[in-house]
Parts: C-alpha cells; sequence; structure tokens
C-alpha cells in the first residue's frame, strides 16, 4: 500500500534543504530565546556568546545545555519565554523525580505538537476513515491532549476516553469499531488481557494499530500486545519539556523512531564531557526545539541513551531516527572506560533467578575501576555446600560479563541485608569520587 | 537412617556469628555439634541441635537464610584407624564425601561423625553393613 504522510514535503525533505532549514529556524530561535527568556540568556553571557555567534547548526554544539535541574530551579515558570498572555495552555510532568516541570504553549506550539502527533497516526497507516481511541490520560499530562489532537489533525473520529475503567473502554471499542488505539503500552497489555477474560479473540476487535509510549517497553511485550490485540504495535517518544508525544515516532518500516526533525534538532552526547558524538554512537539524546515560542528548550538534556540511525527508511521519510531509549544517563556509570546500566545488571539478576535486590559497587584499586555487585541470595539458591554457593556465584559472574562487556565481582550476602530505603533503594555506590 | 541439621547462611563479617548463637542462647536451643565452612564472602554454619524445628523457626522468624539438611551420622569407637575403617567402606562403594566433622559422644570412647553424602539410604546401608552403628534423631535427643 502506498505511504502516506500528514506532511509529506517537510516529511520526505532532502536532507540537505532539511539541514538548511533548521539553520536558519535555530539562528531565528537563537535570537528569540536571548531576547526572551533571561535565565537562558545568562547562561549564553556566561559563556561569552551572543546571538551573533550561532550562524547555523554547525555552531550548535556552542550553546549551553538545559538541564532538568535549571528546570526546576526556575520553577514554575522554568524557560518562558513569551508572555503569558500570548500563551493558552500548560501541561506538566508529574513530579515523580522531584519538583513538577511546567511546560507553556502558545496556539502556535499547541499547533505544531499536535502536527507532530498527526504524522505520528498517520505514519501507522491512519486515515479519516479511522477511529481513534485515545486512552491516554487527558489533563497536565502530555499523552491524552497530544494524541487528541493529532487525531483531529487527521480527520479521525476520537474517542477522548482517557485512561482507566476498562469495562467501559472495551465496551466504546467494540460498539464504535475502533481501528486505532493510544495508550502506555503496559494499559494495552491489560486491555488485551481484559478481552480474553471477557471471551473475547483478538480478531473479534476492529483494531489494526496501536501507538503506544510514555514509559519503556520490550520487544517482547511488543509482541504480546500484538498478539492478544491482533494489531500492529507502534512505539511513541516525547517529552513533557519539548511538547509531549510525537517528538519521534516509529513508521511501518519500525527500524527506530523518527524525529520530527524540523522541529526538534536532536543531538548524541557523552554525557560525562558533554561533548557532541558522531552519528551511530550510543549516548545521551538532546534536543533543541526549533520553533516553539513559549517554551523553546535549547540544548535540553533527556537523560535517555539512544543511538541515532540516518541510513535511509523504507517508509520514504529522510528525517533521523532514534533507537528506543536504553537508559538513563543519570544512571550510567563508566567502569574501565565501559559504558554500564543498573538495568543491565538488573536483567541479568532476573533472568539467573534472583530477586533484583542488589547493590553495585564502583571503586578504584591501583589505578583500575573496580565493580563489585552485592545480590540477595534467596532460600531456593542456599545450599549447605560450599561448592553448590560457589557455583552460583561463577554463573552468575559469567552472565554479568557476557552482558556487560566487563567482569564484575559477584557477593552472594543474606536476603534483606542489603538497605531498604523509602522509595528507591540507593543501588549504586560509587566510591571513586571520595578519591578524586 | 537421616538426621536433621541445620545450615545457616552467615555474612563475613564481625558480629555474625555471634547473633545466631545469642539467639540460641536466648531461646535455650542447645547445641550439640557445629561446623563452619567459610569462603571469602560467607560461611556456611552446620549445626546439629536439640530440637530442629524450634531453631529452624527462630532463625527464620530473624530473617536468616536457613534450611534443614538431611545428613547421616555415624557411632565410631575412639580409637585409631576407625574413622579411616568407615571412609574406606565408603570408598569402595563408590560413595563420595561432602563434608563431615566430629564430636564426641557422651558414652566413653566414642565419637559421632556426622556425614554429607549424596545418597543417605546407601551410605547408611553400606556403614551398617561394615559393622557401624548409625545415630538417630532419638540418640541425639538424648545426648
Amino acid at each position: 500500500m502506498e505511504e502516506r504522510y500528514y506532511q509529506k514535503e517537510i516529511e520526505t525533505m532532502a536532507p540537505e534543504a532539511l539541514r538548511a532549514l533548521q539553520s536558519e529556524k535555530l539562528v531565528k530561535q537563537v535570537k528569540h530565546v536571548w531576547e526572551n527568556c533571561p535565565p537562558y540568556r545568562k547562561k549564553m553571557e556566561e559563556k561569552g556568546l551572543t546571538p551573533d555567534d550561532i550562524k547555523g547548526i554547525e555552531d550548535l554544539h556552542k550553546l549551553p545545555f538545559v538541564t532538568k535541574s535549571d528546570l526546576r530551579d526556575t520553577y514554575p515558570y522554568g524557560m518562558l519565554a513569551k508572555p503569558l498572555s500570548e500563551c493558552v495552555r500548560i501541561q506538566s510532568t508529574s513530579g515523580t523525580t522531584g519538583k513538577r516541570v511546567i511546560a507553556y504553549y502558545t496556539q502556535h506550539d499547541v499547533d505544531l505538537w499536535e502536527d507532530c502527533c498527526a504524522r505520528a497516526i498517520m505514519a501507522v497507516g491512519g486515515t479519516k476513515e479511522d477511529v481513534v481511541q485515545v486512552c491516554y490520560g487527558y489533563g497536565l499530562f502530555t499523552g491524552g491532549p497530544g494524541l487528541n489532537g493529532g487525531s483531529h489533525k487527521v480527520g479521525c473520529l476520537t474517542l477522548p476516553m482517557s485512561s482507566g475503567n476498562t469495562e467501559r473502554q472495551i465496551q466504546f471499542m467494540m460498539d464504535l469499531k475502533s481501528t486505532i488505539l493510544c495508550c502506555t503500552p503496559s494499559y494495552a497489555a491489560y486491555i488485551g488481557e481484559a478481552l480474553k477474560e471477557m471471551g473475547y479473540k483478538p480478531q473479534d476487535n476492529c483494531l489494526k494499530a496501536g501507538i503506544f509510549g510514555a514509559e519503556p517497553w520490550t520487544e517482547e511485550m511488543r509482541h504480546d500486545i500484538e498478539k492478544s490485540l491482533g494489531i500492529k504495535a507502534f512505539d511513541i517518544y516525547g517529552l513533557t519539556e519539548t511538547s509531549g508525544p510525537g517528538v519521534a515516532f516509529e513508521c511501518k518500516a519500525q527500524k527506530g523512531m523518527h524525529i520530527n526533525e524540523d522541529h526538534f534538532l536532536a543531538e548524541i552526547i557523552d554525557p560525562e564531557t558533554g561533548e557532541v558524538l558522531p552519528d551511530g554512537s550510543r549516548g545521551e539524546l538532546v534536543f533543541t526545539s526549533l520553533d516553539k515560542e513559549a517554551f523553546p528548550l535549547l540544548r535540553y538534556r533527556t537523560r535517555d541513551i539512544c543511538v541515532l540511525d540516518r541510513t535511509p527508511c523504507a517508509c520514504g521519510r529522510t528525517h533521523v531516527r532514534m533507537s528506543k531509549p536504553m537508559g538513563r544517563s543519570d544512571d550510567m556509570m563508566i567502569i574501565r572506560g565501559v559504558n554500564v546500566f543498573p538495568s543491565q545488571i538488573e536483567t541479568v539478576l532476573l533472568s539467573e533467578g534472583y530477586a533484583p535486590n542488589y547493590q553495585i559497587v564502583v571503586d578504584r584499586a591501583k589505578n583500575n575501576d573496580t565493580l563489585d555487585v552485592y545480590v540477595e541470595l534467596s532460600p531456593e539458591q542456599f545450599s549447605d555446600t560450599v561448592s553448590a554457593v560457589t557455583a552460583r556465584e561463577k554463573s552468575l559472574a559469567a552472565a554479568m560479563r557476557t552482558m556487560l562487556g566487563i567482569g564484575a565481582v559477584i557477593h552472594l550476602v543474606a536476603p534483606k541485608s542489603i538497605a531498604r530505603s523509602e522509595g528507591k533503594a540507593v543501588r549504586v555506590v560509587d566510591k571513586r569520587k571520595l578519591h578524586d | 537412617m537421616a538426621i536433621k541439621q541445620l545450615t545457616v547462611f552467615v555474612e563475613n563479617r564481625q558480629g555474625a556469628l555471634v547473633e545466631i548463637t545469642d539467639l540460641f542462647a536466648a531461646n535455650r536451643i542447645d547445641m550439640r555439634a557445629l561446623s563452619i565452612a567459610d569462603t571469602q564472602d560467607f560461611g556456611i554454619l552446620r549445626i546439629i541441635v536439640n530440637d530442629t524445628d524450634e531453631a529452624l523457626r527462630i532463625l527464620h522468624t530473624r530473617g536468616h537464610l536457613v534450611q534443614a539438611t538431611d545428613v547421616i551420622a555415624v557411632k565410631i569407637s575412639d580409637a585409631p584407624g576407625k574413622l579411616s575403617a568407615a571412609l574406606h567402606a565408603l570408598n569402595v562403594s563408590g560413595i563420595n564425601v561432602e563434608y563431615l566433622y566430629a564430636f564426641l559422644a557422651r558414652t566413653p570412647r566414642h565419637a559421632y561423625v556426622v556425614l554429607r553424602v549424596a545418597d543417605n539410604a546407601a551410605a547408611s546401608a553400606v556403614l551398617e553393613g561394615a559393622g557401624f552403628h548409625m545415630v538417630s534423631e532419638e540418640d541425639i535427643k538424648k545426648l
């Protein structure tokens, strides 16, 4: 079937033309931010920069970063760059990792955000004939409003269901013959289970595609959702700080998510040094919004670790694709020059049958980094012979080496001996910092 | 003829062992025999007590990693060569001993040797066939 685009000219623009457009937009945007956003102007002044120093995207690397803590420090107005009288909307993060971040939108900003979501819907095959059931939360969370707006723009019949009340979701899905489902992957999986419990088979519904995001999910989960709902499942990426869902989306080729590069300029940096890394490197994703008015973040550090891919895509879109985020840069450790994420260690523990109670201790001995992993032994794994317990230690160490690419010393410890703290446990102790 | 041994995971840190012995003292648990296998990171404490079920319950409640393991114990005359005779009997029957520890019995000139083997019934039969007396739970209680 012929590929359809919401904004074909932009989405399939030749790379050189796209670069030129980005450069033109960046120069204007830096000027706008300099004139209207005092906290960022201050950052530029500290680096001795003026807007004249930014002549195109080749100068992007000169600009200072914006971090989440910059936004928290400037709460509630953050990096607002328009008078409130020009703003028509706010959205907000959940505030689970600290103080909330409030993002502001002019009508222009809402439009470009909804355009991005419309591109995502058409990329999965959506047309005005479709019935789009949006069961992301509506409200301060960007999920519901974003996909709702995108669905309007495509001209789909939009069901603004919001999240929860699964029985009602299923009733509307069946009665109104929903064809595209938008929600978090975990809710999609839940709806799939509920349908099965109610006696429906995957082919009983009219759904053909799902657009799922706002939380990490695996390929295995994608497969399960596709099977239980009888659909193709697509990934969508975004963050409140840059607008919301639709910053990047998957097309039918499913080889990564196309970043809407005419609006969001992407870079991959080394999270330790801030240095820009070449395409294909794994590092922290940084976004510069090129034409947002009210909340125009320049070089915003997402803390998501991923890889950018500029190879041509079968769908015809020329915009760069990002991989699914592999972890968070604030969790990343560099040990003997290798990037290690606690999530990798957790994956090994779970696959080897251990409870995910562990502590990682990184230290330095004789100028060499050491990695020690303390793991709680469970009653099922305990044995009265030393050989059986040390065999477990060895097999776990081998699995760690395979996953991490470096060796880790495993210490099996008694259950509940690793300190629990309220909320999130302290998983990583980096003693190297004490020596520096 | 198996008897129950308590096997407790002990972290290799100061005070770890005394926590367990204190618990036994406070709960009037009497230890008959004990041995510790230690590695760099942890130890495995193996004990024979007068009341296995109660000791197990207490250790569990306090969050210790503990299990009851079936082992066998053989009564051996306190004379040179007697343990060798028992081990020879096992050896010629192809029975491998994972670990063992011994303690003196209250009857004069006897020791009890606790053995961990893969097949308790087979090992007991071999030892009894060689004229050894296997120690029962009852014998342990009477100590």
